[in-house]
């Protein structure tokens, strides 16, 4: 059953708002009368009408959501706007992309940081985005994404939307459980996910239990650098266990985070020897591990030096972890997705796949129990388990498949079924009680989503001050929604209301999703962000983020042949041309090609492209960058710019001539 | 004994007792002279021109303005799309003036403090300079804005799309997709308000000292 509201009370001051949108636009007089012809020939519902009247933003108006999607297997970032739902922007972090210039001449010493054993690696999986926050909730600075294929996090900065930083995990190759930061951006947490041998060393799998190594690296952000700082960054080792999904702790949790696992029965796989597969290995148990972190006190060990040097990089062993108390478990539901903070810090809500039930943890009975050492016992590498009846609060039967929860600022909690294909809404209790107006931890609603849905995300859904209003479902499979694509399909992503009350939760929109797999997302108000419009002077570097005082000028253009053979070309563009036009080089010749964009209006970004030697770049009003090369290849070669840049953008271009040896 | 020249320029001095007799009478040009010397210096810190330009690329449009001594707002913008037609940068147009603008005004303030202590005809020089200066700065204008559109460069990109033209220095005018708006600003509209008080000011000088000059003129006789 989809539902739909049909509530005509409702309806008409929406289809007024309709009619009065046209006739702002129109000199042509519309009415009621027009809505509902239109209706009736293209078979729409007063739903339908709703659904649109509260999505559709006219030409020239904004959006009051930004929404920034990871882009899977994509690499890179996508933003989207709601209620409007239109991809704004996608953002290059760990795959080059052509339109950004991202790899092709610019930013190639950003992805060459992040290559995994100095071997290139050009593409990236990015799964879960973190905008950073102040007291817990977002500040629109910047964004924080990993990869999950080569264990690799990304800094945005969200003032030029452009990846400042990607960094490699010296100690795990695959990174699931990133990124989510501590509430004032103190850490980036990057839990690892498959087990490895430190830094993927060899290891025949037999020597699992002993050589393979989980861990979680806390990464220290620099604010103001707008960097990760590795010389300040530390590891904690963990049991081989799969670590997956992270959260922060917040408020009544500050100071912790948690972390799911999905391996705790140390399953080895091996389907080719008749062997338990890992998909069964790996779900024998009936319950996995959550972690419980005390990151504060973890920093104080590390800052104490009680660390351990693996590949270059200091490591609270497990042993001192369990020495200090850093590190507790707790039993969860088996094979277990998003591990999410409640708004106050104080419930930690964890959802297992093949368990119907979303699992509450209080985190005054964890601290109750930490303190009293309420124990059921060890685990097999002596990691105290907290007594699971102990600290569990409520248990909900939402449905199958429950993988991940958001939350509303009306005591409401929200979790994505991703078998039964819906998006439940619930009751908290405690403190969030009196907000709702159902009985505390009771299921109230299944919206059915379209299909297979993973993660979701709300408006501001996992900060301590949660918007509501509208949730976004990041459905897995689109079937039938969309018209054929040939066999590869579109991503669905459905922007869900919620901003009524009770079991009214209607679909609003389907966005075709077709350039990448998203799996979470983060929805920030659009004016948190304090955006560029255009590069705040002449001569930027986006890379340092302030002027290049070598950078090209108008009227410094020149080529400049330096006495160790190397060439500096000092170029600018603006509408309509390059300056210099013409550029001589010799076969051979290491050239570094300086270029600044010296608009400032509004939009008038220059390409600069040029042939053969695979060079392509985004010019912003104001950037400057620099491109490095050796003139290998001899000939006539016509750059040009790439971007429709104004009416004589045709003409804007040049020839370099690499004279032959 | 017949007054010197000195005396002759300064013209009658009208005693204190005679002043507070007849304060508004002696008193009113002296006060619109300080009027018109207020309004100068506070046009000297606001806009004397402006010139939107209204084209569909532009939304918010693209705005310049003119103070006595600088150029502000889209004139790199402005220049950038000028020199698709050949069009010299604003920055080199009325350098001299906009050099000499502030000292200008301070001299005209000077002449007319000075104006405000000669009781003779001689005054009216002093005080027409500053009369016609908005007429002046208005012409000077026109005539910049048609010495830049009728000089455009032959080879500039788009010389055989737009020919020669005089672009206006006040109303709508027109180049291509742009509108143009040219108005003046607060600090021109307070000069000619200084203009038409001098004007004013020059009236009841001339009531006030005229039957003094004509007396001084006749006990000489």
């Amino acid at each position: 059953m989809t539902h739909r509201p049909h509530r005509p009370s409702r309806l008409i001051p929406t289809l007024a708002t309709l009619v009065a949108c046209g006739l702002s636009f129109s000199a042509q007089a519309q009415s009621m009368r027009d809505v509902e012809t239109v209706a009736k020939d293209r078979g729409l519902t007063p739903a339908d009408l709703v659904a649109a009247a509260k999505t559709y933003v006219p030409s020239g108006q904004h959006d009051e959501y930004l929404m920034f999607a990871s882009g899977g297997h994509a690499g890179q970032v996508f933003v989207v706007g709601l209620p409007s739902m239109r991809l704004l922007r996608s953002i290059a972090v760990f795959t080059p992309e052509s339109w950004q210039g991202w790899g092709f001449g610019v930013g190639n010493e950003i992805l060459e940081e992040g290559f995994p054993s100095g071997k290139s690696n050009l593409w990236g999986d990015t799964h879960h985005p973190a905008l950073s926050e102040t007291a817990g909730d977002y500040d629109g600075q910047f964004l924080f994404i990993n990869d999950k294929i080569n264990a690799r996090v990304a800094v945005i900065d969200l003032r030029d939307w452009e990846t400042k930083q990607i960094i490699k995990n010296p100690l795990t190759l695959s990174d699931h459980g990133g990124t989510f930061v501590t509430p004032n951006t103190e850490y980036v947490i990057e839990g690892g996910q498959y087990a490895v041998p430190w830094g993927s060393d060899y290891a025949p799998i037999s020597e699992y239990k002993e050589k393979y190594k989980g861990s979680v690296t806390l990464w220290k952000f620099d604010r103001k650098r707008g960097r990760i700082d590795p010389d300040q960054s530390f590891a904690i080792e963990l049991p081989p266990y799969w670590q997956d999904l992270s959260d922060a702790g917040k408020l009544a949790s500050d100071g912790y985070f948690f972390m799911n696992s999905l391996n705790t029965e140390l399953a080895t796989g091996g389907i080719q020897d008749k062997k338990p597969p890992f998909e069964a290995g790996a779900s024998r148990n009936a319950t996995d591990f959550l972690h419980i972190i005390d990151w504060k006190k973890a920093e104080q060990v590390y800052k104490a030096g009680k660390v351990e040097q693996i590949k270059g990089f200091p490591v609270i062993t497990l042993q001192t972890a369990l020495d200090e108390g850093l590190l507790h478990v707790t039993p969860e539901p088996r094979s277990p997705h998003g591990v999410d903070v409640a708004p106050k810090g104080d419930f930690i809500v964890v959802s297992g796949k093949l368990d119907p039930h979303v699992t509450i943890y209080s985190m005054d009975k964890i601290k109750k129990a930490i303190a009293d050492k309420d124990f059921s016992g060890n685990d097999e590498f002596g990691v105290p388990i907290l007594d699971f009846d102990s600290v569990v609060e409520a248990r909900i039967e939402v449905g199958l498949g429950p993988l991940h929860t958001q939350f509303g600022p009306d005591g409401y909690a929200y979790t994505s079924l991703y078998l039964d294909s819906a998006v439940a809404r619930w009751t908290m209790g405690g403190s969030y009680g009196s907000m709702s107006p159902e009985p505390d931890w009771t299921l109230v609603h299944k919206t059915p989503v379209h299909y297979n849905v993973g993660h979701i995300a709300a408006a501001e859904g996992d900060t301590v001050s949660p918007d509501g209003k509208y949730l976004v479902s990041l459905n897995k499979w689109a079937v039938d929604r969309f018209i054929q694509t040939g066999p590869l399909l579109p991503q669905n992503l459905q922007l869900v209301d919620i901003s009524e009350d009770g079991t009214t939760m209607p679909v609003l929109y389907d966005m075709a999703m077709g350039v990448g797999e998203p799996h979470y997302a983060q929805i920030v108000k659009a004016d948190k962000l304090n955006s560029w419009a255009t590069y705040p002077e002449v001569g930027w570097d986006p890379h340092v983020q302030n002027i290049n005082p070598m950078a090209p000028k108008k009227g410094m253009e020149r080529v400049q042949r330096n006495s160790d053979g190397t060439v500096d070309i000092y170029m600018t563009a603006i509408r309509s041309h390059f300056n210099p036009e013409h550029i001589y080089l010799k076969q051979g010749d290491k050239v570094r090609w300086h270029i600044t964009n010296t608009e400032r209006a509004l939009d008038a970004t220059h390409g600069f492209a040029v042939p053969v030697y695979n060079i392509t770049a985004s010019l912003e009003p104001g950037e400057s960058v620099t491109i490095e090369f050796e003139a290998d290849t001899a000939g006539t070669f016509p750059f040009y710019c790439s971007e429709f840049c104004s009416a004589l953008h045709l003409e804007m271009m040049g020839y370099l001539m690499v004279e032959p040896k | 004994m017949s007054p010197s020249i000195i005396e002759r320029i300064v013209g009658p001095r009208v005693g204190p007792e005679e002043t507070a007799r007849h304060s508004l009478r002696y008193g009113t040009p002296g006060f619109l002279l300080l009027t018109a010397r207020v309004l100068l210096l506070v046009s000297l810190f606001l806009p004397y021109w402006h010139m939107e330009l209204q084209a569909p690329q532009y939304p918010d449009g693209l705005h310049m303005t003119a103070h006595l001594n600088s150029l502000s707002g889209d004139v790199a913008e402005i220049d950038g799309l000028n020199h698709y037609i050949g069009m010299r940068s604003l920055y080199e147009a009325a350098e001299l003036e906009r050099d000499i603008g502030v000292f200008l005004m301070i001299l005209f303030v000077v002449l007319l403090e000075f104006a405000a202590y000669i009781h003779s005809r001689w005054a009216v020089l002093l005080v027409l300079p500053v009369v016609f200066f908005p007429v002046v700065f208005l012409v000077d204008l026109h005539l910049w804005m048609r010495h830049f559109g009728l000089n455009l460069d032959p080879h500039a990109p788009l010389s055989n799309a737009v020919k020669p033209f005089v672009p206006t220095a006040l109303g709508k005018g027109g180049i291509g997709q742009f509108v143009t708006i040219a108005t003046p600003g607060v600090g021109l509209m307070l000069a000619t308000a200084a203009s038409l008080v001098l004007i004013i000011a020059l009236f009841f000088h001339r009531r006030a000292y005229l039957p003094l000059v004509k007396a001084q003129r006749a006990s000489a006789a």
